[in-house]
């Protein structure tokens, strides 16, 4: 039975005692009038890949950008690894940032630098934590191979197709190994045999470094082979939460409309 | 019948422009603030600052010359005619020289900078905000308005003046060449004409103004490019209202600085 508006989604069943890397409570953001986020509530583990659906323009987008700090909320608190977001200043939020990745929904490579120079970019400000690095090539060079893309160090972005363009922008979230990675749709825009590619990539990526993942998707597809667990974004609320086969079973029609084909 | 005026809707319409003129004023202003704020505070973008000053300078070149020797002929031949009908044909270089140096050359260089690189800037940033490449940037650990906004604002400010200096000469020998031609006056003779009627107080406010030109034409251009809305066509937008609005300061700008170095004048 999936969890519908759940009020124990701090501490979801069978997962005490696992260590929480994001939490959310009591989101809220509002545009105008448009009240996107409407008392949100959410906990990432460590090691999960947790699936956050909803409608285009359900506020999950604002919610990841809540998360990094790219926008302001309203109200509400959100921790990161043990971090208040809201109460760190801007070096302090950066050296967070490192340890978070975040796939962009159209990628976000720099157009004017080249595959290398858009890998090497995130490098510039967090050297301390890469250590002492002289050259940059090896380190850009296994993470395009990580992708699949070890040959396009010198390509200009526009050089590239869409699912090329997703790998290397997914290379250059890998290159600080962050122990999060925030997917903002990453499969959108996409055929259905790249979008495949790009999940199993981050299957792969998942396992190999033990990341833990935040996907923001409405691909039921990409939800059904990645999540462990999901939570359904509704009206600016976590509407149900539970494992795919749960909520895909579910009778509630609000629930059921996200699985209707 | 007699038609019913609506002055109350009128009215407020009009509030609401002043209202959004008065707004983004004040947003260009704290935009300012932002760019000195973070001009002297760690880390520098030295690289980025030099990759801008190269791109703007260089490539704004071949318009630059383009545009000043043109006016540099055009003046001389329309003023030509009437300074032979006053007996003055040999205050020409003098009468060229100070209206080069004092007004057209910074003001056309200015205008012809505010088109290319104003326009340039602005849909260059507003590309990359609605692609979320500042985003991107913000999340690497990057600060985007000092790596994106601060270089492109002090590059325009550090090569505008350069740009006036060398539009000045190329005007001056878009000048000159007429002079050759139609008054067989030697270029040698031409320049010396020139820089003897030159001061430092025609030289020093043009230069002094060129640096304002430059920083008004990097500031709109990022400015509109980095608060860019409305998907693509918000890109057009920004591009498009960031050469009318730097083309427009620069005028007001040119005045104020005319306005104070008339009062030095004068002391």
């Amino acid at each position: 039975m999936p969890l519908i508006a759940s009020k124990n989604l701090m501490e979801p069943k069978n997962d005490k005692g696992r260590k929480v890397v994001i939490r959310i409570e009591d989101l809220r953001k509002s545009f105008g009038s448009n009240q996107v986020l409407n008392g949100f509530n959410m906990v990432l583990y460590k090691g999960e890949n947790l699936v956050v659906m909803g409608k285009s323009g359900s506020g999950k987008s604002v919610m990841i950008k809540c998360l990094v700090g790219l926008m302001t909320p309203d109200s509400g608190y959100i921790e990161v690894m043990g971090r208040e977001i809201g109460a760190l200043d801007r070096q302090n939020l950066d050296e967070l940032r490192s340890d978070i990745g975040f796939l962009f929904q159209g990628s976000a490579l720099y157009d004017s630098m080249t595959v290398r120079e858009n890998l090497e970019f995130p490098m510039r400000r967090h050297k301390e934590k890469l250590g002492v690095v002289q050259d940059t090539t090896p380190l850009v060079i296994e993470a395009l191979e990580n992708v699949g893309l070890g040959h396009t160090m010198d390509l200009m972005p526009s050089e590239l197709s869409g699912g090329m363009k997703r790998r290397v922008a997914l290379a250059r979230t890998l290159i600080l190994k962050p122990k999060i990675i925030l997917y903002d749709e990453p499969t959108s825009g996409l055929d259905p045999i790249t979008a495949k590619e790009i999940i199993e990539l981050m299957r792969s990526i998942q396992k190999k470094y033990n990341t833990s993942s935040l996907i923001i998707t409405h691909d039921v597809d990409c939800a059904r082979v990645i999540s462990e667990r999901m939570i359904l974004l509704v009206d600016g609320i976590n509407y149900a939460d539970g494992t795919f086969s749960e909520l895909s079973s579910s009778s509630d029609p609000k629930v059921e409309a996200f699985f209707k084909k | 019948m007699a038609y019913i005026v609506k002055p109350v809707f009128i009215t407020s319409k009009m509030v609401s422009r002043i209202k959004k003129f008065f707004i983004q004023i004040g947003e260009l202003s704290y935009f300012a603030g932002r760019f000195f704020k973070e001009t002297f505070t760690l880390p520098f973008e030295f690289k980025e600052l030099l990759r801008q000053c190269y791109h703007m300078g260089n490539r704004s070149l071949v318009l630059v010359v383009m545009t000043n020797f043109i006016i540099g002929l055009v003046l001389t031949l329309q003023s030509r005619p009437t300074m032979i009908q006053f007996g003055a044909v040999s205050m020409m270089p003098n009468m060229v020289g100070i209206s080069i140096v004092r007004e057209i050359g910074p003001v056309i260089t200015a205008l012809i900078c505010a088109g290319r690189i104003a326009s340039g800037i602005g849909a260059e940033l507003g590309s990359m905000r609605v692609t979320e490449q500042i985003d991107a940037m913000e999340v690497s650990g990057t600060n985007p308005f000092k790596y994106l906004v601060v270089t492109r604002i002090l590059a325009t400010t550090l090569m505008i003046p350069l740009l006036v200096i060398f539009g000045d000469l190329i005007a001056l020998y878009g000048s000159a060449l007429v002079e050759n031609l139609k008054g067989q006056v030697s270029f040698q003779l031409y320049f010396n004409t020139v820089f003897d009627a030159l001061s430092f107080g025609d030289l020093v406010p043009a230069t002094i103004k060129s640096f304002f030109f430059g920083f008004v034409i990097g500031l709109v251009g990022c400015y509109k490019g980095y608060y860019c809305k409305k998907g693509t066509a918000g890109v057009g937008v920004a591009a498009n209202t960031a050469v009318v609005t730097a083309s427009l300061l620069l005028f007001v700008v040119d005045f104020i600085a005319v306005f104070v170095s008339d009062i030095f004048y004068e002391l």
